[in-house]
């Protein structure tokens, strides 16, 4: 973000003031995200982009500005744990939609960081819902793998890639059986094969087998090296049961493998396993039709059983209005919460169901203590609510994004405006802006 | 879970498969047998649904929500015999039945059963497989012909989640929007049952579902006929109201006339027994179709998927049309791009009528929800939109533009015993169905798993009678 602003010849003295200020808000009730209690009375002091410190008792540097949060609840931008934020327009207008490449030579090489758009109406109404960062997937087309996600800020400048490249990200289960020849079979075969390939591109060019002899293209093979020696993180789109296990299985051939498994809808059925094998979740927050026969067992408690059977999980939103609806994240986890009054169902805590958008997603992505956590030496994602967070009448008061304060219109503020009266006045509405 | 799309991903993929495996049946259905018809039955398909046992009881101190925007703090509703029988907040002993039993509700709330005027269920059932797929008849235009009915699947899973997680007891069940003239709606309780017949809402009139903008155009203009434009949505629209009237002339002259089962619906509309519910997205459309209502003499009962309604709230105010609306639903094609969270709160400071529909198996679990994010969104505009009245949007306003407003939908005095006891606010994202009555049978019991539906789908299969 720094690096576009200060590009921006008009608004160059603006955010280096905001850069270089220190700020303070006080009296707020501050969420730390990490899943402890919220701290009244709190204070959140911040500074060239980074938080300085939150909590309790904490000193205001001399010098500071200070925003009184008295009454308002002061929290760090929500994490949107799985989603194609950035990459689409309006779904289905093709021109507009750069979340999956139908007909494209390539797969595992595809790295969606230069096609994040932040003009994209959906980043601003993501914004306005208090999300600050999201982790971004393209979409399976002519290979199981999809390619490199990213992840992004929802800032109103225009460099919106905070980390690209940062996993690489593959379709098992039905839809990666359907990109892989058909069989769930098939699909285990063509992963085995490709990284048996990477092998061989790792291990010079001698053992590089011809373009003929090969399924993947270089720039693929290239893009799973840091994969299979375990540099870059797997994300694996799996939801039922057997299909988790098998994935889990992979480790056992491909010790390195950094796997994080998505959607995983049965995940509860195997929660024990999925502990045992160290491997966290972004998953499904409320799935709970047997939408396909993958996910017969899906249900609204998947996450509070994983949750308590040691699985470290975060609320994604894959296939879910992944393009746009990012802003559903709260709602999905005071849901979760709405749980732990429901008999025989499994939620969780208000504390985890928040550390669930915030810090959970950012250490399952490797952005532990830099995304989704107002702790010393964060980043600066600063959001303030008028209430609870996750109820559905909270409103956000103010966004701060690497320290810098956001804009809170977007598109459709503009037209609410222009239509809080529907009738039309002395001119047409054209001229009401 | 889906990509809400208005169903536009799944009109593409049925009318590949309609490409492949259906004959042309456009014509098919129109009876050859030009027999002079002595008294039509009007009611074929007739419901069956008989409402199960219930014991008469006393909900007490609970915050009623009436569904027509009335509220009652600390509270009581008593119901017996399916029937609402008091509400207030004084009921004496005398009111009660020796046999009733009481619940306390000390910090819960009571609402009509929730209705859902948009829903897709048992035609687009879960799984969502291809041999499943029964909700767009996506080889024709106009297919008044077709009754929704004859597609609902009663084991669809997504039954069991509405009631348990939404509160429905009533909802309607539409064709798809892939045609101009989709068919026949159908009513139900939301109670399984073995057969469609026997969830048929008894005495619920039938609706018929038309389609506005993209959809139409786009499934027709791909297999190179018309409709291929919004223009040609219209003008196939008005040639087939001519021959709806020219149809209706014969019939009601008392001669001869070959009876046609789309033509029996059209002419059912220009009745005003059959109610038109009309999938369109923008204001410019929605004002031509008004005016195309009026050409042709007939009433549009909702506009629904309206996301643009708040550009004409006026309008739809004048007209007496409701608009069915999500929350928050945008952008997912271009008709929709315009859509604002402020859309409810904006037509109900105008007057107009609001329903919250959902269109999708998930949503239709959190219509309170929906409600609730409209309402929030409205405030804040500074419009002074009661609690209660963002539960009418789910209860009386459906039942209204349902047709079925004098039996359901609001907790008066002989109406169906239709109530949910929710375990706080249902505004609240914190709050769940405790209990669910229809027709004063208890159907949902949050604290007795026997009282929870498992359909023959999901009997014998992973995660069966789990907590969903």
């Amino acid at each position: 973000m720094k690096g576009l602003l200060l590009a921006c010849a008009a608004l160059v003295s603006l955010p280096s003031i905001a850069q270089a200020e220190t700020i303070a808000i006080t009296g707020g009730k501050v969420v730390i995200g990490d899943g402890s209690a919220p701290i009244e009375n709190g204070t959140v002091v911040f500074r060239d982009g980074r938080v300085v410190a939150a909590g309790k008792g904490i000193a205001i540097p001399v010098g500071a500005r200070t925003i009184d949060a008295q009454g308002k609840w002061v929290t760090p931008g929500l994490v949107a744990g799985f989603s194609r934020l950035g990459l689409v327009g309006i779904d289905a207008v093709d021109q507009t939609n750069d979340s999956v490449a139908r007909t494209s030579p390539f797969g595992a090489a595809i790295d969606v960081a230069p096609a994040i758009n932040p003009d994209v109406a959906a980043i601003g109404v993501s914004r306005v819902a208090g999300i600050t960062r999201a982790i971004v997937a393209p979409e399976t087309a002519q290979s199981m793998f999809a390619g490199q996600g990213a992840v992004i800020d929802t800032g109103i400048d225009a460099d919106a890639v905070t980390r690209p490249r940062a996993f690489q990200f593959v379709e098992f289960g039905e839809a990666g059986a359907q990109e892989a020849g058909g069989s769930k079979a098939a699909a285990h075969v063509y992963f085995r094969n490709a990284l048996a390939e990477v092998r061989d591109y790792m291990a010079g060019s001698r053992a590089v087998p011809s373009p003929h002899e090969s399924l993947l293209k270089r720039p693929d093979m290239a893009a799973l090296v840091p994969v299979l020696n375990g540099q870059k993180k797997l994300l694996v789109h799996v939801e039922s049961a057997p299909d988790i296990l098998a994935v889990l299985n992979l480790k056992r051939e491909f010790s390195k493998l950094d796997l994080v498994l998505v959607g995983a809808s049965e995940g509860w059925r195997v929660a024990s396993q999925i502990a045992a094998a160290n491997v966290p979740v972004i998953a499904s927050a409320l799935n709970d039709l047997p939408e396909n026969f993958e996910q017969l067992g899906a249900t609204q408690s998947s996450i509070g059983r994983m949750k308590a059977a040691g699985v470290k999980v975060a609320i994604g939103m894959i296939n879910d209005n992944d393009s746009r609806q990012a802003q559903y994240s709260a709602q999905y986890a005071g849901n979760l919460v709405a749980l732990t009054r429901v008999p025989g169902a499994s939620g969780l805590s208000w504390d985890a169901a928040f550390a669930a958008i915030t810090s959970k997603p950012a250490e399952i992505i490797g952005m532990a203590g830099e995304i989704g956590v107002l702790k010393s030496g964060a980043r600066a994602d600063v959001v303030l609510w008028d209430s609870d967070p996750l109820e559905l009448s909270a409103l956000v008061t103010a966004v701060w994004i690497d320290g810098v304060p956001q804009s809170l219109t977007n598109r459709q503020t503009r037209l609410r405006d222009r239509y809080r009266v529907p009738t039309e006045g002395a001119l047409p509405k054209a001229y009401d802006r | 879970m889906r990509q809400n799309t208005g169903f536009l991903v799944l009109a593409s993929s049925l009318v590949l498969a309609g490409c492949a495996t259906v004959k042309q049946p456009a014509k098919t259905v129109s009876t050859e047998a030009a027999v002079k018809p002595v008294k039509v039955d009007k009611n074929p398909y007739p419901s069956t649904y008989k409402p199960y046992a219930g014991v008469p009881t006393l909900l007490r101190n609970v915050t009623i929500f009436d569904g027509e925007g009335g509220r009652i703090d600390n509270g009581s509703v008593l119901f017996a015999d399916g029937k609402v029988k008091l509400v207030g907040g004084a009921i004496t002993d005398a009111d009660i039945p020796a046999d009733a039993i009481t619940i306390d509700g000390a910090g819960k709330f009571v609402t009509p059963g929730i209705i859902d005027i948009h829903s897709h269920l048992g035609d687009y059932p879960s799984p969502g497989v291809d041999a499943n797929s029964d909700g767009n008849e996506a080889t024709s235009p106009t297919t008044p012909e077709v009754w929704a009915e004859h597609s609902v699947w009663p084991q669809d899973p997504g039954f069991s989640r509405a009631l348990a997680n939404g509160g429905i007891t009533s909802l309607q069940i539409l064709p798809g929007s892939a045609n101009l003239m989709g068919g026949r709606s159908v009513v139900l309780k939301n109670v399984y049952s073995r057969t469609m017949q026997g969830m048929k809402f008894p005495g619920a009139p039938y609706g018929m579902k038309m389609a506005c903008g993209e959809n139409p155009k786009r499934v027709y203009g791909a297999k190179g006929r018309m409709p291929s434009t919004r223009m040609g949505n219209l003008a196939v629209n008005r040639q087939t109201w001519i021959k709806a009237q020219d149809y209706k002339k014969k019939r009601d002259s008392g001669k001869e006339y070959t009876r046609d089962v789309g033509m029996d619906t059209l002419a059912g509309v220009l009745d005003g027994d059959i109610k038109i519910q009309n999938h369109c997205y923008r204001a410019d459309e929605m004002a031509i179709v008004i005016d195309m209502s009026k050409e042709f003499g007939y009433k549009v009962a909702a506009f629904h998927h309206a996301v643009e309604s708040y550009k004409i709230a006026d309008l739809l105010k004048e007209n007496g049309i409701c608009s069915a609306v999500w929350a928050d639903w945008w952008g997912f094609k271009m008709e929709s791009y315009d859509a604002i969270p402020e859309n409810a709160g904006i037509l109900q400071n105008a007057g107009a009528c609001v329903i919250i529909h959902s269109d999708d198996a998930n949503q239709i679990q959190r219509l309170n929800q929906e409600a609730a994010k409209a309402l929030a969104d409205g405030r804040r505009l500074g419009f002074n939109i009661s609690d209660a009245t963002a539960i009418s949007w789910l209860t009386y306003n459906p039942a209204k533009a349902l047709g079925i407003s004098d039996m359901t939908g609001s907790l008066k005095p002989g109406k169906m015993a239709d109530i949910v006891l929710w375990n706080g606010n249902p505004l609240s994202v914190y709050s769940r169905p405790d209990k669910v009555w229809v027709d004063g049978a208890l159907l949902f019991d949050a604290a007795d798993p026997k009282r929870r539906p498992v359909s023959d789908f999901e009997l014998g299969q992973p995660g069966e009678g789990d907590v969903k």
